[in-house]
């Protein structure tokens, strides 16, 4: 089974050979799988990969948790418990991938809550309305998209297939996110001044999920070589501009871009610069909700610590009565 | 903080998708016991009709053969085309064969 990698090749003179195996399984596009040989750098990139996407999801679930009891009628209710479940889902999915590598899950979660570890730099930002929630699907979970599909061919197998479960769980928080869009902009004025509200607060932060410009990007040839990241930065970004504008004519919003307009001769969305001073703020930790939700996530662990020990202590006694049982 | 936690080993888990198929290999997870592993198991795994039936195994429990490499434990299967059907050359004109 997958579960142990391997110890580094000794001093025997095995890793130009090891090294030269490993490149032609990338170079023949197919996967490596976590008792392979692998470069150090590739296997630490990779834990730090997983480990920021597991911790993605799982603070992800609070912006949108926060609603789940003022969900305006059961069925949005439900709705939204269903897809918070998912994120939690979708974590540990990634937490489970990052294992493989030799991670520790309870090592990945105290950097998380000691800050020595990032997660997306959207989750930063709170939720104020309910149509935040609709938003929220809509431009998060369809920027997810972007960035996932891609990855269901992560040169790392482990991950690649995970990738392919949360994918097909995501259409569904994407669509469910437009169709609230869509009740609400049917409903009245202010329900439709709600949504545009919510668009205008959450474009240019989604537009940041896809990272730094590419020529700030210095990690990503690295990673494209390993063919752990396949597009770049940019790519991606565009990608998910051409994909949003049509469907903001059809909902009836306007993305608040004044230079974004269709380039007849690029075949592409031209779209204004998002401002990269504040993600970068964002990042280092100085977003509006960055505090807020670390220590949400923190307190979530430690208030869960007798839980955890109860189940320990449960799974003790049945042991010992089952024990019990068998010499009687 | 990860007190106990820490103590709950690592479960693999396998799911059987529908009836007639084999159980495929998921994921891992970590759990106190074997009943917490398959009830974890269905929520993480099964969300949406995804199986029939669960296998969970402790990862310890799991014995596998060793990295890819210039492995020759899988050698004896390798020099034996005779056991391929395509081995033989069969006339085209000689029907159901």
């Amino acid at each position: 089974m997958d579960t142990t990698h391997s110890s580094p090749p000794g001093a025997d003179g095995t890793e130009p050979v090891l090294q030269r195996h490993f490149d032609a399984t990338i170079a023949r596009d197919q996967r490596i799988e976590p008792r392979d040989w692998m470069p150090e750098g590739y296997r630490k990139t990779l834990i730090r990969q997983i480990a920021q996407h597991a911790h993605s999801e799982i603070i992800g679930m609070q912006p949108e948790g926060e609603w789940i009891t003022r969900a305006p009628s059961l069925r949005r209710k439900a709705i939204l418990f269903a897809k918070v479940q998912d994120e939690a889902g979708h974590g540990l999915y990634l937490y489970s991938a990052a294992e493989t590598l030799g991670a520790d899950r309870a090592d990945l979660t105290e950097r998380l809550v000691e800050g020595r570890q990032k997660y997306s730099s959207i989750f930063n930002y709170p939720t104020l309305s309910f149509a935040d929630v609709g938003v929220i699907g809509w431009f998060v979970d369809g920027a997810a998209i972007c960035n996932q599909v891609p990855l269901c061919r992560s040169s790392y197998g482990p991950y690649a297939r995970a990738m392919v479960r949360i994918c097909k769980e995501e259409s569904f928080h994407q669509r469910q996110g437009y169709e609230l869009l869509m009740t609400m902009m049917r409903g009245t004025p202010e329900q439709r001044e709600m949504v545009q509200d919510a668009v205008n607060r959450w474009w240019w932060p989604s537009l940041m999920m896809f990272g730094p410009p590419d020529d700030a990007s210095p990690n990503s040839a690295q990673s494209m070589a390993w063919k752990i990241k396949r597009h770049s930065n940019d790519e991606l970004r565009q990608r998910f501009v051409d994909m949003t504008v049509p469907q903001a004519e059809k909902l009836g919003v306007t993305l608040p871009d004044p230079e974004l307009r269709w380039n007849e001769e690029r075949g592409h969305h031209d779209f204004g610069t998002p401002d990269w001073d504040e993600l970068m703020r964002v990042i280092k930790g100085d977003g509006p909700c960055n505090e807020q939700r670390v220590t949400r996530r923190r307190t979530a662990h430690e208030e869960g610590a007798w839980v955890r020990e109860a189940a320990t202590a449960h799974a003790a006694k049945q042991a010992r009565r089952e024990r019990k049982g068998a010499v009687a | 903080m990860t007190a106990g936690k820490q103590d709950w080993p690592l479960y693999e888990v396998f799911v059987r998708g529908k009836r007639g198929l084999n159980h495929v290999h998921v994921g891992s997870l970590h759990a106190a016991d074997d009943r917490m592993a398959l009830t974890h198991a269905r929520d993480l795994y099964t969300r949406r009709n995804e199986g029939v039936s669960i296998w969970v195994v402790r990862s310890e429990h799991i014995a596998a053969s060793t990295r890819d490499e210039k492995d020759p434990f899988f050698e004896p299967s390798a020099d034996k085309v005779y056991r391929h059907p395509t081995f033989y050359d069969i006339p085209d004109d000689v029907p159901h064969i």
